[in-house]
């Protein structure tokens, strides 16, 4: 393939359809051999919504069988098989790989004004291994299932398991490369690529939390690799490392597992912090309240991270000692967290604040990671971690987190972002009512579960007609689902609509500070035209054209006027305009 | 990939630098951070086994010990019963092929073809030497005392010397899971050494022109090296 | 049932102190999601685009003001953190003077073994206000012994003995679950914790884990007999409503249609459980009930045996069964461990057993 030289043709006529990474080449070998870092995200949006998808299916049949306390329609075996399904596909094909390979990929290198990240052709391969994991995962669930849940705990997995673990393993193993190759190219990325003037303090803080996911990425990723590597070779030859009756320790693999497990709990919502920070600042119009505290901040999340993975095993038989190490170093994770929620919350105050879809997403975000970071207090903190482990208490907790703020992040950006990533604009008023809908769907589903788990029903049950008192809690949190479902189905036609609609967004719809908006929408295939030199802060909205301001309103308040005008104006990356 | 040939001032120097980077120093520097960057992920990737390790030698130390001597042989010299000569052998071959990929390097640096290519042979052979070793000497002795670990495994008393069958199969199982993986790593460093000398034969200015290549293959034949120098004494050298 | 719980009892000496940290960490929660929801709230109304108001010397960095912030949510965690790992602690070091109960679960059912030998399935008899111990251990794969209303959970490992500790405090009884996914049938791997008052329990455990003394298949069916209403009908003589059944047993019987035939056991249970076959002579056709599907045989084979002492020198002391028999309709437990329980026991019987039995049963048959 050859990358297409910019002709002048595009500067000269701007009547005509501009040439962007999109219409460059229509062949569906200049897709599946790209080395463009955008057109590798559009495939990865399209693969990880076909999954988050897959993994939505499972979770409305949980809710489903759960609604009567000796189930509707499965076989325990199926239920625990679908509940397995729903975490493996949910957490390694949609969350881990979400923001950071679709939004990260696409944006990272536009905004610290590179052509491309480092290794564009690892980053192609990143995409093959990941597909190449989730066929295989996808393989394996075709073929019988899995039923270990999704953490693999031995010796469960190892040697009681008659399901698929072997082929669903080896798929998560590739899943896995897919991403530290992601990570490793991100790093890379930030320390060598960034445009002349992009200092360290100028970037993005979307830029600073991929950076810091990236690091758990490189460092976490090879251990939970290794790690489901020998329980595949328990199951297969019999190498005993994690096996009682083999002479192994099976509280090895939880430690092991949870080194990387739990680390993925920041992959999955750093990145969300960082694109909730582009949102608040934009939506505001206000610079980061305190930057420097929330960039470090994501980098303390990411260190501390890998420090309080002992908190998942109070009960597992490890030492007191340890738990209370764990627990401490856990509440310190609290701290960093905080930090950020008060500063997004003190961004807003005297800002020029624009409730627009993107907006609803980041408000409704704060509120649900402020629940779910609260909650998750209730577990570092051991006493009660000890009655509130294994419950319905932490599945509330986690979706709270992972649902409530990974993808709550991962909606917001995807509905920011897609002007800019499709040169379409979609319509704005059912983006807003969807955010509603999505955000009182989820609290309907998951709050009672804190309640039923606070009772004691343990996760992962497919009967509970021993302790019919949790029946209502189940049926309140499976109408919310039924609500949430369609929350989430609903963006599905107005986005894909938008794309045959007529109205094109204009390089800057939104009035949005940020090298990304000075490119064309959709950018040209290496992003700027010629490479820019940064001169202005980070989010430094008071040099930013009044005009500027002000379309961006008019771009979502009246679509299409003032289009015309805007074409001219737009500058397809130059150098800032300041 | 589109790349895109450049002079960028380097006086003679006619390097390809691709599309993404704006000049050749860029894109070296880009390839040492992520040189490192993929060794810290190997260093992961075998530390969570030499935890594993860690924990089990501590858990069965006298085990440990006796199951080790089965990776030696009898050696009547200097005093000595028995010594791993097979290892010792593998050992001091991986070290001779450092030192060669450090001769290399240094040739590229001066752009000696010949040298560069010589040195890269001798690193070849010596790494293939130690495969040959272990797939010839070290491993099959294993398989035929049924020290393998899984259903075959009953091996007579005489070669566990006094350790726990349960013990030596964890044993075995680390050591053919960590030998294994780092016999994984030998033979794709062999694979890319040996690319790495197609392209210096060929003439390659990638590679001719520019020693980054060359020095970033070094890296990740150093870390292979080590990687054993570490496994060497934890299985090979067990003290009583 | 009926009524639905918000909380789980409190029935143990961890309960009560488990629910302080738990509700204080739920107040500290509440406070801090309804100041951050107000202030996003204020701010997006105050502030929003367009409306008037001051907007003057924003600023984008404060040191105090970060300190501030992340040094009250240190504390307060710190606080947390130290009254959560006392309360661990508390759990993890048992009394000296406990007394050690053994748990082994397997895949899946938790067989539990008393030091005087009694064992158990899926329940767990324990005395109120006395120090227990488990000591557990799994025979495959990784299990959790899980009593919410004591709040205890410690995982049940293979290979390697885990302990748990609790003081009941209020007699009942309670959940017993499995925590940790442990396969196909997680979720029945299930129980009930009993907790007895000291002499209960002590009378309990020297009766090998039976509620009451055994009953003999006589005594069973007399209860049996008396439960189900047959003695008022069939009393010490004949009536117009029903013949007695004194001495029936090896008789020869009569029939409406003229036939005859010798009262054996097969006789007897077809009387009860399709008594229109065959109709003694002199009775109508439809006075008694037919008992088919709502006598399981276990309790027509007591009745059998105690008919057959009918008549016989024995009767005289099993002719007049305990009186103030409630719960009518109800079959006794399959399971022998809870007892098979004299009148007295079953009056006392909590009604969530006897629904949770109905239920276990209707599912059962279900699959």
């Amino acid at each position: 393939m050859s990358a297409p030289a910019i002709e002048a043709s595009e500067l000269t006529a701007p009547h005509e359809e501009q040439k962007n990474y999109l219409n460059a080449d229509h062949t569906v070998a200049s897709w599946l051999l790209t080395g463009d870092h955008k057109r590798i995200a559009i495939m990865y949006l399209i693969s990880v919504s076909f999954f988050f998808m897959i993994g939505g299916i499972f979770a409305g049949l949980i809710r489903l069988e759960l609604i009567s306390p000796t189930g509707v329609l499965l076989e325990s075996e199926t239920y625990n098989k679908i509940f397995s399904a729903h975490g493996i596909v949910m957490i390694f094909l949609f969350l881990v790989p979400s923001i950071p390979a679709v939004f990260g990929n696409f944006l990272l290198p536009i905004m610290i004004g590179a052509r491309d990240l480092a290794f564009p052709r690892m980053n192609l391969a990143s995409l093959y291994v990941y597909w190449l994991g989730g066929g295989l995962i996808t393989l394996g669930l075709l073929t019988g299932g899995v039923d270990s849940g999704w953490t693999f705990y031995t010796p469960y997995s190892s040697l009681y398991s008659n399901s698929q673990v072997s082929l669903v393993i080896i798929g998560i193993f590739f899943a896995g490369f897919s991403s530290i190759m992601t990570g490793l190219n991100f790093i890379v990325t930030v320390h060598k690529m960034r445009a002349p003037g992009m200092t360290w303090f100028r970037l993005p803080l979307f830029v600073w939390s991929m950076y810091a996911t990236s690091v758990v990425m490189l460092l976490g990723t090879p251990v939970i690799a290794i790690t489901l590597l020998l329980v595949f070779a328990e199951r297969t030859l019999h190498l005993g490392v994690f096996s009682p009756e083999l002479g192994g320790d099976p509280v090895l693999f939880q430690h092991l597992f949870w080194f990387y497990s739990h680390p993925a709990v920041y992959i999955m919502i750093l990145p969300s912090f960082g694109v909730i920070s582009e949102l608040m600042a934009n939506f505001s119009r206000k610079r980061v309240f305190g930057y420097h505290f929330v960039a470090f901040s994501s980098l303390a999340i990411a260190g501390l991270g890998f420090l309080v993975w002992g908190h998942h095993m109070f009960v597992s038989s490890q030492s007191m000692y340890q738990g209370v190490v764990f627990s401490l170093v856990s509440f310190l994770v609290a701290v960093p967290s905080a930090v950020k929620v008060f500063n997004w919350t003190a961004t807003m105050y005297k800002g020029h604040i624009r409730l627009q879809t993107p907006m609803i997403y980041a408000i409704g975000f704060i509120g649900l990671f402020t629940v779910g970071g609260l909650t998750g207090l209730f577990l570092a903190c051991m006493g009660t971690d000890v009655h509130l482990t294994n419950t319905y208490f932490i599945v509330a907790h986690f979706h709270y987190v992972m649902v409530g703020g990974a993808m709550m992040g991962f909606l917001g950006a995807l509905h920011f972002w897609w002007p800019k990533m499709t040169g379409h604009m979609y319509n704005d008023t059912w983006g807003k009512f969807n955010a509603l809908l999505v955000f009182i769907g989820f609290n309907l589903t998951f709050f009672p579960q804190f309640i039923v788990g606070f009772l004691g029903m343990p996760r992962r049950y497919h009967y509970y007609y021993i302790a019919p008192e949790f029946t209502p809690y189940h049926i309140m949190s499976s109408a919310g689902a039924s609500a949430l479902a369609v929350g989430l189905i609903v963006p599905a036609f107005y986005l894909v609509s938008s794309l045959r609609g007529k109205r094109k967004a204009s390089a800057n719809p939104w009035g949005a500070h940020g090298l990304e908006w000075q490119t064309a929408s959709p950018p040209i295939t290496l992003n700027f035209v010629e490479t820019p030199i940064v001169t202005d802060e980070v989010y430094d909205f008071s040099h930013m054209d009044e005009y500027e301001q002000r379309r961006g309103t008019a771009e979502m308040t009246h679509p299409g006027e003032g289009l015309q005008q805007d074409k001219n104006l737009d500058i397809v990356g130059t150098k800032e305009d300041k | 990939m589109a790349s895109v040939a450049e002079d960028h001032g380097h006086g003679d120097m006619v390097v390809h630098v691709h599309h993404q980077f704006e000049n050749i120093d860029q894109q070296n520097e880009s390839y040492i951070v992520g040189m490192w960057c993929f060794l810290v992920t190997e260093i992961m990737f075998f530390g969570a086994l030499f935890i594993m390790y860690i924990l089990y030698r501590w858990n069965y130390q006298q085990d440990f010990y006796g199951a080790h001597l089965e990776l030696s042989q009898p050696f009547h010299m200097f005093g000595l019963q028995e010594f791993p000569i097979w290892g010792s052998i593998n050992t001091t071959a991986l070290l001779i092929s450092s030192f060669t990929m450090v001769m290399a390097v240094r040739a590229a640096q001066l752009r000696q073809k010949m040298v560069v290519l010589k040195n890269l042979g001798v690193t070849c052979v010596l790494a293939t030497l130690f495969l040959v070793i272990k797939f010839t000497f070290e491993w099959p002795p294993k398989f035929q005392h049924h020290l393998v670990p899984g259903p075959n495994f009953h091996p007579h008393a005489e070669v566990l010397h006094g350790a726990a069958p349960r013990a030596s199969e964890i044993f075995f199982s680390l050591y053919f899971a960590m030998t294994g993986l780092h016999a994984i790593h030998i033979i794709a460093g062999i694979g890319v050494i040996g690319a790495l000398m197609f392209l210096w034969n060929k003439g390659a200015t990638s590679v001719t022109e520019d020693y980054v290549p060359t020095e970033m293959i070094g890296l990740y034949w150093h870390f292979v090296d080590l990687v054993w120098i570490f496994l060497f004494p934890l299985f090979y050298l067990i003290p009583a | 049932m009926g009524n639905y719980p918000m909380a789980p009892p409190q029935a143990s000496n961890f309960a009560f102190e488990h629910d302080l940290i738990f509700y204080s960490l739920v107040v500290l929660t509440v406070i801090f999601t309804v100041i951050v929801g107000a202030f996003v709230l204020f701010f997006a109304f105050r502030y929003r685009q367009g409306n008037q108001v001051n907007r003057s010397r924003p600023f984008h960095e404060h040191l105090p003001l970060e300190i501030t912030w992340s040094v009250i949510p240190l504390l307060l965690g710190l606080v947390m953190f130290f009254l959560g790992a006392k309360l661990f602690v508390n759990m993890r070091v048992p009394p000296k003077d406990a007394m050690e109960i053994f748990v082994i679960g397997k895949q899946w059912m938790w067989h539990i073994q008393h030091s005087n030998g009694v064992r158990e399935n899926n329940t767990l008899h324990v005395p109120v206000g006395r120090p227990v111990k488990l000591t557990m251990i799994s025979q495959d794969v990784i299990h959790a012994f899980y009593i919410p209303a004591f709040r205890v959970q410690y995982h049940v490992v293979p290979g390697r003995y885990t302990m748990e500790w609790f003081t009941a405090t209020k007699p009942g009884e309670y959940h017993l679950f499995c925590g940790m996914y442990c396969g196909t049938q997680h979720s029945e791997m299930v129980g009930t914790v009993v907790a007895m008052e000291p002499k209960e329990y002590a009378k309990w455990l020297a009766n090998g884990g039976n509620t009451a003394v055994p009953m003999s298949m006589e005594q069973a069916g007399a209860k049996a007999f008396s439960v189900r209403g047959c003695n008022n009908c069939h009393t010490g003589s004949d009536t117009e409503r029903a013949p007695s059944l004194y001495g029936l047993f090896g008789k020869t019987r009569k029939f409406t249609d003229g036939s005859s035939a010798i009262a054996d056991g097969a006789y007897i249970r077809e009387s009860i459980f399709n008594p229109y076959n065959r109709v003694t002579q002199g009775y109508s056709y439809q006075t008694m009930p037919a008992y088919a599907g709502q006598l399981s045989e276990e309790e027509v084979l007591d009745m059998i045996a105690y008919i057959k002492t009918l008549g016989s020198p024995a009767s005289a002391a099993t002719n007049a069964p305990a009186t103030g028999v409630m719960g009518g309709g109800v079959n006794p437990p399959k399971t022998p461990a809870v007892g098979a329980m004299g009148a007295r026991e079953s009056a006392a019987q909590p009604r969530t057993n006897l629904a949770v039995g109905a239920l276990s049963r209707q599912n059962g048959e279900g699959r």
